[in-house]
């Protein structure tokens, strides 16, 4: 681990890493997807027993007959990712108990991924066995904030006033009516060791993050945030600037949790720009800036406001 | 296990990303990994593109911002310097170009030939990022 922590000491150092995540795999280009998941697993040297629920991911990195990762790695139904890797960690807890492990000296980590669809919604209910049940694993979330997969259809974490194929914009509707689910809050409410959010820009930040994630024993949750050009409808190019202007005007704030109480902010931006900068770099927002549906801006506003003094004032008191 | 159509493959098969025994996969470079047909490293996507990235290594500063942010894995980078570009896996996105601080990368037309973009590398964009 101090080996690793060195390596991650900065970026020409970190680049040293070797990759377990091949190209010419079907992902859009410029999608943060691939970002993400090289960031996971360049920050460990350890064996990994990988899975991935059915969504953007899974599809286009195992097209038959190929596959994108040198790693170990189990497709499995949509809801159940993080059921398969917590299966394979209690067997792999199981063998070396019984001592029927051929390399008991080799401990690998488990990591399960989901998008945004296969965790908010559809694999809720497994996820929240697994972290019930306290196994020793990490499930990342790709939040791309829609059901990029099958044609971007809203999920429970797709913004107010986005506009997705069913909860589009119009001259009736604003787009999506509901508020984004807090998973944040629902992970660390199991009493997770460790739940953290990540934004794929901050590079530093997330491999700090997973690297404590893996350093800590038992079920981890890593909300990651997943610019989606396709869907949230932004030249290819600009992945990284607006994960930068998410990160900066505070509509995704990087923090963790510990133990369900412990609240950390692990990134302050010096200069905090305004919500609409970032809503008005993508497509899914173009409706807001009419004139119809300009006030849902300062709600948007008022809300990250809130949202930013809620959680230092919880930083603050420890609880 | 590739002679089989994807549409009479059973369930629960394997794909090898390797040929034969692989043990200590983060310490070898790729190009000394023993790739298998099935590994997703031996296809090509670079008919995908329509611009390309080039990089010139003069006004390299080896910052190492586009090998992280590449989403493709195609920024070739070893012992801390950037090396070159794979072309079969890059599918011209031109994140990296976005994120470089010098004008090391930049986007050229498919078809544009390296040598010829390396010698007409544009100047005034390099007075621009220096005003900025």
């Amino acid at each position: 681990m101090t080996q690793i922590k060195a390596k991650t000491k900065n970026l020409k150092n970190f680049s040293t890493s070797t990759e377990r995540f091949e190209g010419s795999n079907l992902l859009c280009p410029g999608c943060a997807h691939s970002i993400i998941v090289r960031e996971v697993l360049n920050a460990t040297d350890d064996n990994l027993i990988l899975a991935a629920s059915t969504g953007c991911l899974e599809v286009c990195t195992a097209v038959y007959p190929h596959t994108s990762w040198d790693a170990s790695w189990i497709h499995i139904g949509f809801e159940n990712g993080s059921s398969a890797v917590a299966g394979a960690e209690a067997m792999h807890k199981a063998l070396k108990k019984k001592g029927r492990l051929k390399q008991p000296e080799r401990t690998p980590k488990f990591v399960a991924f989901g998008g945004d669809g296969a965790t908010y919604d559809i694999g809720f209910q497994w996820i929240s066995g697994c972290f019930e049940r306290g196994h020793d694993m990490m499930y990342v979330c790709l939040d791309n904030e829609v059901y990029a997969n099958t044609g971007g259809q809203r999920s429970s974490s797709t913004p107010i006033g986005a506009s997705a194929t069913t909860s589009p914009a119009g001259r009736t509707s604003y787009g999506e009516k509901r508020n984004k689910k807090d998973i944040m809050a629902i992970m660390a409410a199991h009493g997770a060791p460790y739940v953290a959010q990540v934004a794929p820009n901050k590079w530093k930040d997330m491999v700090k993050k997973i690297q404590t994630g893996f350093a800590t024993e038992g079920p981890v949750f890593i909300n990651a945030m997943s610019a989606c050009t396709t869907e949230w409808k932004f030249a290819p190019e600009d992945t990284i600037a607006i994960s930068d202007l998410a990160t900066e005007s505070l509509v995704f704030p990087l923090y963790e949790i510990i133990d369900g109480t412990e609240l950390n902010i692990t990134y302050r931006p010096k200069n905090v720009i305004p919500v609409r900068d970032y809503l008005g770099a993508q497509g899914r927002f173009k409706h807001l800036f009419s004139k119809q549906y300009e006030y849902l801006i300062d709600e948007w506003q008022s809300r990250v406001d809130a949202k930013w003094e809620y959680l230092q004032r919880r930083e603050e008191a420890r609880v | 296990m590739l002679e089989n159509g994807w549409d009479t493959f059973e369930i629960g098969t394997i794909l090898r990303p390797f040929e034969g025994a692989v043990t200590d996969i983060v310490n070898t470079l790729p190009e000394h990994r023993n790739y298998s047909k099935s590994n997703s490293f031996s296809i090509s996507v670079a008919d995908w593109r329509i611009e390309k990235p080039l990089l010139n290594l003069e006004e390299c500063i080896h910052c190492q911002f586009c090998w992280i942010y590449c989403p493709d894995m195609s920024i070739i980078s070893r012992e801390k310097k950037m090396v070159t570009i794979d072309f079969d896996h890059c599918k011209g996105c031109g994140i990296c170009v976005e994120v470089c601080p010098t004008n090391a990368l930049l986007m050229f037309p498919e078809q544009m030939d390296e040598a010829e973009a390396l010698s007409n590398w544009p100047q005034e964009e390099n007075t621009k990022v220096k005003e900025n």
